[in-house]
């Protein structure tokens, strides 16, 4: 379990670490917190000649929120969006979610935007974004800056929209509009392990507390986030119906943890008690 | 009188070191060694037709590449087999490195050694070998049907077949006269040991010398010196063998010589140069062992009142590749199974099968946790039959205080009659009704079931054999200094033996547990032992640091009334609070270390207080040998029996299938408790491997031989978030087989654990009212969907 030899650079600028990226491509990798690199390395599943570490871009290590929504730069630590209470209060779901990644050693070390270009099916922060309809910013040396939206960038199992010769700066989450609430629950065989199923929903009501959108995402159900729109399904209350319709929609798959039954099954308990959770947050 | 030590619970002597990270463990050491890999093999079972190194040779810093064509004669042979055994009739070991033939994946084929082990990697990744697949045979079921072989020269793939019965007539015909009959068709799956720390070997050649140092995260530091020697064709007196700290072993460390144990040592006398060898993770989950995987078969006949009449039990073992370690665990297993319980006429057949996986050795609870399960299912079956309270079943049949000592008419693992010294099993089962609330369990159950939650409540029984043979041994030194130091070949895995050790020599010689050196695993300080494992090492070595404390007092006794003169004999003085003193006038004493000065009579004085014992001193002679030290042994008769109950409560999610435990009691008798906060924590680490086994960890192959979980990632070890809290109650029945009363400890947590869990989840499932049937959990360890599935079957009226 040691890595093959590795070039190793760090780039004090994100114009280095962009132009390192266009010089090498396809042979290097970026470095961000390595909880998922460095094993992958270590047992030698993934083999790059060359490590672009982005831990000295200190201009990328932020948590920004203002009304719209909240900005993560590429060197934030899960640890830092967990923090943030401006971020909280802007996005709730963003830390009812990121509690739930691994744990606070993990959370320490391991980056969100990271997370979001490694797009693990299991990974929560990959369907916070699709849920919220949020984007990542992209940076290379051929097309300057691009925004790819969170329907685009999750490609398949461990494949986003980053290209190799990409930096991806900044994620960015959305505070969803009017009176909406959410909520984010999984079961996991431990507490911060991948979850065998997760779900995220948001539940907007009007002023009279009718359902005037419903959406949930899950993790771990999918090849990549599975988003589902349940507003006509949720629309008049009745929980366990929408998680139904839900489930329907889903086909995860067995492993060795948890048969695709079970996972379904999970799908339509864990719906019907999150959405209900995310319309009492929010119900006059 | 000196204080009491034994009996205290003193912090553990090892701990500030280890906690503040200054242990040695053997990657810590031989930092200029170069380094070993292995190529092991990707496949289950394949001939091994071709390996080509060409592509390797150029990796810089590459030393030596070896294959099984390189390996001279005796360590070109098979590796032992350790316990040889009248029915293990077709008994195979492995090579050092394949033979031609791999029979598991993580099988060692070629061994690479470089600079450094990132460049012995890159050289093992570039060596090519060609495998012709030959069909695999995974599993018990696949063993058992025979039509597929691991070893073409092995039929039905049966490495053993062994019978035993308690004498007291047929099983089979008590079963049929007995009013009621069940059969139970149970299954235990695969898990493993999984120490922290994996395995690791260093070795030192020192060829002016001709001796031979090698350093190994072992279990056992005596044999892994006699089987190195054996194997290089050394004299053992060349051949010094020391354990470093080592971080867990649970079982896998006593298993030797692993082929690493050989092939490091023999590298580093080829090459003459320090060679070391550390396992990875993956290593450990594909080349090390692992326990557990059973089926079993159990017919029982019993009366109205639950009472067993006859009991038959078959079990079908998995054991693996090879059977280096030989049949124990089945063998733990059908004699461990009766538990506390009298069963009638008891029948049990055992079948070791090959099966082209890792090799299956002992790991904590050896075998028991398997046969408790069988027995205690089966207590929890005929309750459910008869409609009787799971308790009142097990009480019918508990083995009385004043039949002790109890023969149940066995062979135990260590080849003596399974004899239970003591115990008190119905004051064991009363103290676990009351720690777990099982008389009140009805009024929560109703509570939690107004509230649309489900709760259970479980529990199981052991005994469990400790502290056997052939022996242990002691060293014990008083310094000039007044240091006490004491040597043990008994190694140490993190089990507390620094303080138990001290206290109880500390006892004998009067003098504080601060003031004792605990020495272990170092073949230079002490060469004759057998191990730590099987829950023996405080019974064995306690007792033999006794022995030793003891001839070291009696000596000092000697020495001391010599000096006092005045006609002084050494019956007349006692050992305490660091001096020998008169018992009728404890103001006139010699220090300890001022005897342990005068032990060693002197021509030359070394410093001012060594001028005593010179010539000219009047120094008396007793005619001792020098030093006040002594050399002691303990040799069980047969191995003295521990036992305990676990009470647990869990709830189950009625809709995820979830299942939790909410309480975790653990009622627990190792005879004399030398430390109760050791005791506790062997417990509560047992416990939590058990916990482990019950609801997270298996071992997981898939039909091509692959071990599809070979990460801690996928095997599910507890995080202290899914251990529960335990709530612990001793009791003591002191041995009778020992003269410190002693009972071993280390396993116990780990046994019962599935068997009470299955116990509670069951229980939590029960059927409510007429309208819903329960289900019967045959098989452990079990997950939520494993559970989901189970409902899924549940018949609804
Ligand atoms: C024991 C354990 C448990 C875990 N459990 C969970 C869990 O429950 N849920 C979960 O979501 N995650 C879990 N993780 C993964 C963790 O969240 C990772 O930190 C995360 O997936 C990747 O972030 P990182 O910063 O560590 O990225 P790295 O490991 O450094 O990189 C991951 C990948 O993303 C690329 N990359 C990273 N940053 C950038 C960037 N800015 N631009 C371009 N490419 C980039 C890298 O090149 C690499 O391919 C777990 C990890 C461990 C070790």
């Amino acid at each position: 379990m040691k890595p093959p030899p590795v070039v190793y650079h760090g780039p004090d600028t994100l114009e280095e670490a962009v132009r390192l990226l266009a010089e090498h491509g396809a042979e290097a990798k970026v470095l961000a917190g390595g909880q998922s690199l460095v094993p992958m390395l270590n047992m030698r599943l993934t083999a790059p000649r060359r490590l672009v570490d982005v831990n000295r871009l200190d201009e990328l290590a932020y948590v920004r929120s203002d009304r719209h929504g909240v900005r993560v730069g590429a060197l934030a630590r899960h640890a830092d969006v967990e923090r943030a209470t401006h971020a909280f209060e802007t996005v709730p779901l963003l830390r009812q979610a990121v509690r739930t990644v691994a744990h606070p050693t993990i959370r320490n070390r391991g980056t969100t935007v990271g997370s979001l270009v490694h797009a693990d099916p299991a990974g929560e922060m990959p369907a916070v974004l699709a849920l919220l309809d949020g984007e990542v910013l992209l940076r290379s040396e051929r097309d300057g800056e691009r925004t790819v939206a969170a329907a685009d960038f999750f490609v398949g199992p461990m494949e986003s929209a980053c290209r190799e010769d990409e930096v991806a700066v900044e994620a960015y989450f959305p505070r969803p509009a009017g009176r909406t609430g959410t909520d984010w629950r999984e079961l996991s065989r431990r507490s911060g392990d991948y979850a065998l199923c997760g779900v995220g929903t948001l539940v907007r009501v009007d002023d009279a507390g009718a359902v005037v959108a419903a959406r949930a995402a899950y993790i771990a159900m999918g090849s990549v986030p599975q988003v589902v729109d349940l507003t006509e399904a949720a629309a008049d209350g009745d929980w366990s119906a929408a998680a139904e319709s839900a489930a329907d929609q889903l086909d995860p798959e067995d492993d060795i943890h948890a048969s695709a039954e079970y996972r379904r099954h999970l799908a339509r308990v864990l719906t019907a008690r999150s959405l209900k959770a995310s319309y009492e947050a929010v119900a006059p | 009188m000196p204080d009491k030590h034994v009996g205290q619970p003193l912090l553990r002597k090892e701990d500030p070191r280890l906690l503040a990270g200054q242990g040695r463990y053997l990657d810590d050491l031989g930092r200029d060694a170069l380094a070993a890999a292995f190529v092991r093999s990707p496949v289950a079972h394949a001939r091994i037709t071709d390996i080509d190194v060409t592509d390797a040779l150029d990796v810089e810093g590459l030393v030596a590449i070896y294959t099984y064509e390189d390996l001279p004669d005796r360590i070109a042979e098979p590796l032992p087999l350790l316990i040889p055994h009248p029915d293990l009739t077709h008994a195979r070991t492995p090579h050092c490195l394949a033979n031609g033939e791999v029979n598991h994946v993580g099988e060692a084929v070629v061994m690479v050694v470089a600079t450094d082990r990132y460049l012995a990697e890159d050289a093992a990744e570039r060596i090519r070998v060609a495998y012709r697949d030959l069909p695999p045979v995974v599993g018990v079921s696949q063993a058992r049907a025979g039509d597929r072989l691991v070893h073409e020269d092995v039929p039905g793939n049966i490495a053993a077949r062994s019978v035993q019965e308690n004498g007291q007539g047929d099983a089979h015909s008590a079963i049929a006269a007995a009013p009621h009959k069940l059969t139970l068709d149970l299954e235990i799956e695969r898990s493993a040991s999984m120490p922290m720390e994996g395995k690791g070997v260093l070795a030192h050649w020192d060829a002016d010398d001709r001796t031979l140092r090698v350093h190994s995260s072992t279990q056992t530091s005596t044999s892994v010196r006699l089987a190195v020697a054996a194997k290089l064709g050394l004299p053992p007196d060349r051949v010094e063998v020391v354990t470093p700290d080592v971080g867990g072993g649970f079982g896998v460390k006593i298993v030797h010589p692993w082929p690493e144990e050989i092939l490091v040592p023999w590298a580093a006398m080829t090459l003459g140069r320090d060679v070391k060898w550390v396992e990875d993770r993956r290593e450990h989950f594909i080349s090390s062992a692992h326990e557990r995987g059973q089926q079993q078969r159990i017919e029982v006949g019993f009366d109205d009142a639950g009472r067993l009449h006859g009991l038959s039990v078959e079990i079908w073992h998995d054991n693996g590749a090879y059977v280096p370690y030989g049949i124990i665990v089945p063998i733990v297993t059908s004699t461990q199974l009766l538990g506390p319980y009298k069963v009638g006429a008891y029948r049990v057949e055992f079948t070791s099968l090959y099966t082209n996986t890792v090799i299956v050795t002992p790991y904590r609870g050896a075998g028991r946790p398997q046969g408790v399960f069988a027995m205690e299912r089966t207590m929890d079956a005929i309750a459910e039959y008869l409609g009787l309270d799971r308790l009142a079943v097990r009480e019918a049949n508990l083995i009385q205080p004043d039949e002790m000592p109890y023969d149940q008419g066995l062979v135990f693992q260590d080849g003596r009659p399974l004899i239970y010294d003591s115990g008190d099993y119905p004051t064991m089962m009363r103290m676990i009704r009351d720690l777990v609330g099982w008389d009140g369990f009805e009024a929560e159950r109703e509570a939690a079931a107004g509230q649309g939650r489900r709760i259970g409540i479980g529990v199981a029984a052991y005994v469990e054999g400790t502290g056997m043979g052939p022996y242990e041994g002691a060293h014990v030194k008083v310094e000039t200094t007044g240091e006490i130091v004491v040597s043990t070949g008994l190694t140490t895995q993190g089990q507390g033996h620094y303080t138990t050790l001290a206290q109880i020599a500390a006892d004998v010689l009067g003098v504080a547990v601060a003031d004792v050196t605990v020495i272990t695993g170092d073949t230079r300080r002490f060469k004759y032992a057998v191990g730590t494992f099987a829950s023996r090492a405080i019974v064995t070595s306690g007792n033999a640091v006794a022995v030793a404390a003891a001839k070291v007092a009696e000596k000092a006794k000697r020495i001391a009334a010599a000096a006092l003169g005045d006609g002084i004999a050494p019956e007349d003085l006692e050992l305490g609070d660091g001096v020998v003193r008169r018992k009728d006038d404890p103001g006139s004493f010699i220090d300890l270390q001022t005897v342990a000065v005068l032990s060693n009579p002197l021509r030359y004085a070394f410093d001012e207080a060594a001028k005593a014992a010179t010539q000219f001193a009047a120094a008396a002679n007793t005619g001792d040998e020098p030093g006040l030290e002594a050399t002691g042994f303990y040799m069980p008769e047969r191995s003295t029996f521990a036992a305990g109950a676990h009470g647990v409560v869990v709830e189950t999610d009625p809709e995820t299938a979830d299942i939790k435990i909410l309480r975790y009691c653990v009622v627990h008798d190792c005879g004399v408790v030398v430390n109760p906060r050791i005791v506790e924590g062997q417990v509560h680490g047992g416990v939590a491997q058990g916990v482990g086994g019950a609801l997270y960890e298996r071992i997981v192959y898939d039909d091509a031989g692959q071990l599809v979980n070979a990460s801690y990632m996928d095997f599910l070890i507890p995080f202290s978030t899914e251990v529960p809290h335990i709530e612990t109650a001793h009791m003591v029945t002191a041995s009778g087989v020992n003269p410190l009363g002693l009972k071993g400890a280390g396993e116990a947590g780990v046994i019962p654990t599935s068997a009470a869990v299955a116990s509670a989840v069951e229980d939590a499932e029960r059927g409510r009212g007429a309208t819903e049937q329960g289900l019967a959990i045959r098989r452990m360890p079990i997950s939520p969907s494993e559970l989901y599935e189970l409902r899924k079957g549940r018949v609804h009226a």
